[in-house]
């Protein structure tokens, strides 16, 4: 049998259920060391192939968190996101992770009360951004204007919300 | 006033009876503030301005009524060791050396902590299996808190976590359990097996890494994304259940099948209790497990349980050193360890047989 990452005799073979589905591997003494497979307790599979289908080693990927400096490296090593915007930035890498590590890929629990406005309050401002400028197209200033004052008083209001 | 905390048997006494099988239920939610990094990245000043919110968000909730604030780096060594063994913080965040905070309510059932993994890290725990009444506590000091700050959360992934497998819902729900006829009969194995399956991690008393002695497990959910809270607790409370009455059964049939075994160990440990001069915790906690279930078998006086209990945290290395009043090499602990149980077990009764 022929290890997972290279071509030589595989001796450490895993095997792991995840969400009642059965992964094997197969890795060599030195590909195992390297992938850290010494500690049982702390392996997922998910991890490694994820590891194994992307990037050669040596090459940083670009990725990077612009608003706290999180490397796409550094997620890979430590696991862990540095801020709420990184969860956007390596959403495409994060995506499959995820897929392995939950029941699902959406929250359906508690909705905090302050997103709930928060969530309406974007559905508004995008609401009466598309209807300003389907007014605009259509040449009805009279309502453009209308629109724009909502528009004007609801960032106010927002802006308000922030600083009080 | 810290004294007061540490001294404070919070695990017995004043709370309701300490029920068998399961000693604790907790329920902790992960939490971050909107626009700082997470504490992993984020820079002292940072750390310290969400310390700053955080503690001033807590000042006005009233579940929080005269509790006890502190920041980590302000408490000695010893004083956090404590404070770890009694459950109430993690060993992460007791090994923070600035800018994180504990916040303790006054009956010692729900801690908040400051700039561990997570901004906030709300807590909230109840002697026996009680998953209803600490999630309605812990939800509503959630929603409390989440009136004075604003939390990082996304429509798609729920509240944004540092590390992953805690997005979502950020929760973990977790229980203690005593399983020593599930051991004794070496069904573990099987048991974890099948935990693991569900979606549930099984761990030792003192959490990830910590062994199974005095046959204490800490049992939880492992996912938190793409179920509701309330889904996941009635799964893991079914669970629970379930298990409980595994180990009912396996301790009938440990007496039925080898009685006498079961018996001569039971008894044996309460000689070693009552006669030993130098102990370590591991042995000692294997002998309270024993303890423990004498008294669920009604072979020993229920009040053994909850000396039991109480004795599963007192005998640990910060316990036995606090009690001290002074920090003591583990060659002393053991005696020191040793003269406390003998002192607790001297009047414990041998079981008599009719045989």
């Amino acid at each position: 049998m022929k290890c997972h990452q290279c071509d030589k005799q595989a001796t450490v073979h895993l095997t792991q259920i995840l969400n009642g589905q059965m992964h094997k591997m197969d890795l060599c003494e030195s590909c195992a060391q390297a992938k850290g497979v010494t500690n049982p307790e702390n392996l997922s599979i998910g991890n490694l192939m994820e590891n194994a289908s992307d990037v050669p080693e040596g090459s940083d990927s670009p990725m990077t968190c612009e608003s706290c400096g999180t490397t796409h490296s550094e997620f890979k090593k430590g696991g862990r996101l540095g801020c709420e915007a990184c969860y956007h930035v390596f959403r495409p890498v994060l995506d499959p992770l995820l897929d392995g590590m939950h029941a699902g890929n959406k929250h359906l629990g508690k909705i905090p009360a302050g997103s709930k406005s928060r969530v309406q309050f974007e559905q508004s401002i995008s609401q009466l951004r598309s209807q300003l400028q389907g007014a605009i197209e259509e040449e009805n200033y009279e309502d453009a204007a209308r629109i724009r004052d909502q528009l004007k008083e609801l960032e106010s209001k927002e802006q308000a919300n922030v600083e009080g | 006033m810290f004294n007061d905390i540490l001294n404070d048997d919070f695990s017995s006494a004043k709370g309701p009876k300490a029920i068998p099988v399961t000693l604790s239920t907790r329920i902790r939610l992960a939490r971050n503030l909107r626009e700082f990094p997470f504490p992993g990245r984020a820079e002292t000043s940072q750390r310290r301005a969400v310390l700053t919110k955080c503690m001033e968000a807590m000042h006005d909730i009233k579940d929080l009524d005269s509790s006890y604030a502190v920041e980590v780096d302000d408490l000695s060594e010893l004083e956090r060791q404590i404070l770890v063994e009694k459950h109430l913080i993690s060993r992460e965040l007791s090994d923070m050396d600035e800018a994180s905070g504990i916040i303790l309510s006054k009956d010692r059932n729900c801690c908040i902590m400051i700039n561990e993994e997570d901004h906030l890290r709300i807590q909230v725990l109840q002697p026996g299996l009680n998953f209803s009444k600490v999630w309605k506590r812990v939800d509503a000091l959630d929603s409390n808190i989440e009136s004075e700050v604003s939390y990082a959360y996304d429509g798609d992934l729920g509240f944004l976590t540092a590390c992953p497998t805690n997005l979502g819902t950020g929760m973990r729900a977790s229980v203690m359990m005593h399983l020593p006829g599930l051991v004794m009969s070496k069904n573990m194995d099987k048991v974890v097996n099948a935990v693991n399956q569900l979606g549930f991690a099984v761990r030792g008393l003192f959490g990830e890494g910590s062994d199974a002695s005095g046959s204490i497990f800490q049992i939880s959910n492992q996912q938190t994304l793409g179920e509701s809270e309330s889904a996941i607790i009635e799964r893991l409370d079914k669970t629970l259940q379930n298990l409980v009455r595994q180990e009912e059964f396996a301790r009938k049939k440990l007496l039925q099948d080898d009685g006498r075994r079961l018996i001569d160990k039971i008894s044996r440990a309460i000689g070693s209790l009552k006669s030993c001069h130098l102990i370590q915790s591991a042995e000692a906690m294997d002998l309270l497990s024993l303890i423990r279930l004498a008294a669920d078998f009604k072979m020993l006086p229920d009040s053994y349980r909850s000396t039991a209990d109480r004795m599963f945290i007192e005998i640990q290395p910060g316990h036995v050193q606090l009690a001290a009043g002074k920090p003591v090499e583990p060659d002393d602990r053991d005696y020191l360890r040793a003269s406390l149980l003998r002192q607790k077990f001297a009047k414990a009764p041998f079981i008599k047989t009719d045989g």
